[in-house]
């Protein structure tokens, strides 16, 4: 929970009272930037840590502190990924909203002998498996993702962080989660993870 | 009345309770008469707790140890 320092305080220390909110946030933060940049987490919390401390003096609502920093690491990201910006692959977006994965499990049955098959699925994906789906996501569709089902921001809080309409981040949202979907079963797919499990 | 396909494309709107009040109703409506549309329910509420999921001791306590270090330093 985030314990905002009161006006007093930020305007009487505001190097401390800098340091107190980083100090809170940062697991949240180096958690959020694992799950959108990965290996390069640490290096995008560095430049966020900086780049706040800077524009300390122009956070207004003391308590809006925690989505204030998440919006300079999310933009720091983004200047990343566009640093080493390579074409993305081209999607099909007709085919995409076709997809369900839930219907594709049945469909394809990898388990034929469970009577539990889309739990048995999403069982064979630990923590690791999840962020590495996540991390096959276009940025564009990894960040709300991210910011909205992992780190438990509202969709309009992160239309406010990227500076972007919520009908954006909606859709945006709406076709990262087909990614996702799509994405799970080629990863499984791809990591073994559908052996057939239980075979006489 | 809206059909699978359409009830399937807003499942996770409704769950995340950005749907319009009239389309949560049309979805309500299909899921009453829809076992297979239930069990996408189900299935995406699972996938939402999935992804929310957080491992303990999950982050490198070194880089957390250098991160905190720079906090630290600034300003100082």
């Amino acid at each position: 929970m985030h314990v905002a320092a009161d006006a007093e305080t930020v305007r009487a220390d505001p190097g401390e009272a800098f340091r107190t909110l980083a100090r809170e946030q940062l697991p949240r933060l180096l958690s959020t930037a694992r799950r959108i940049v990965g290996d390069d987490a640490e290096d995008m919390v560095q430049e966020c840590l900086l780049k706040a401390f800077q524009r300390y003096g122009q956070l207004r609502d003391v308590a809006a502190g925690p989505a204030w920093l998440t919006s300079i690491l999310v933009n720091c990201c983004r200047d990343l990924a566009r640093a080493s910006a390579r074409q993305p692959d081209e999607i099909d977006f007709e085919a995409l909203e076709q997809f369900s994965l839930f219907r594709h499990i049945a469909y394809e049955d990898p388990y034929p002998y469970s009577d539990s098959l889309h739990l048995d699925f999403l069982e064979e994906f630990g923590c690791d498996d999840v962020r590495a789906v996540v991390m096959r996501l276009p940025l564009t569709y990894r960040v709300p993702l991210v910011l909205v089902y992992m780190e438990g921001f509202l969709a309009r809080e992160v239309a406010e962080m990227l500076d972007v309409p919520l009908g954006t981040v909606l859709s945006r949202l709406h076709r990262g989660r087909k990614l996702f979907e799509k994405q799970m079963w080629e990863y499984a797919e791809q990591s073994g993870l559908l052996q057939r499990k239980d075979e006489p | 009345m809206i059909g699978c396909r359409e009830a399937v494309q807003r499942l996770w709107e409704y769950l995340d309770g950005t749907v319009e009040p009239d389309e949560r109703v049309l979805v309500e409506e299909h899921l009453a008469r829809c076992r297979t549309c239930c069990g996408e329910l189900e299935f995406a509420k699972e996938l939402r707790r999935m992804l929310a999921r957080r491992p303990d001791g999950d982050l490198p306590a070194d880089v957390l140890q250098r991160l905190d270090q720079t906090i630290e330093e600034l300003g100082t």
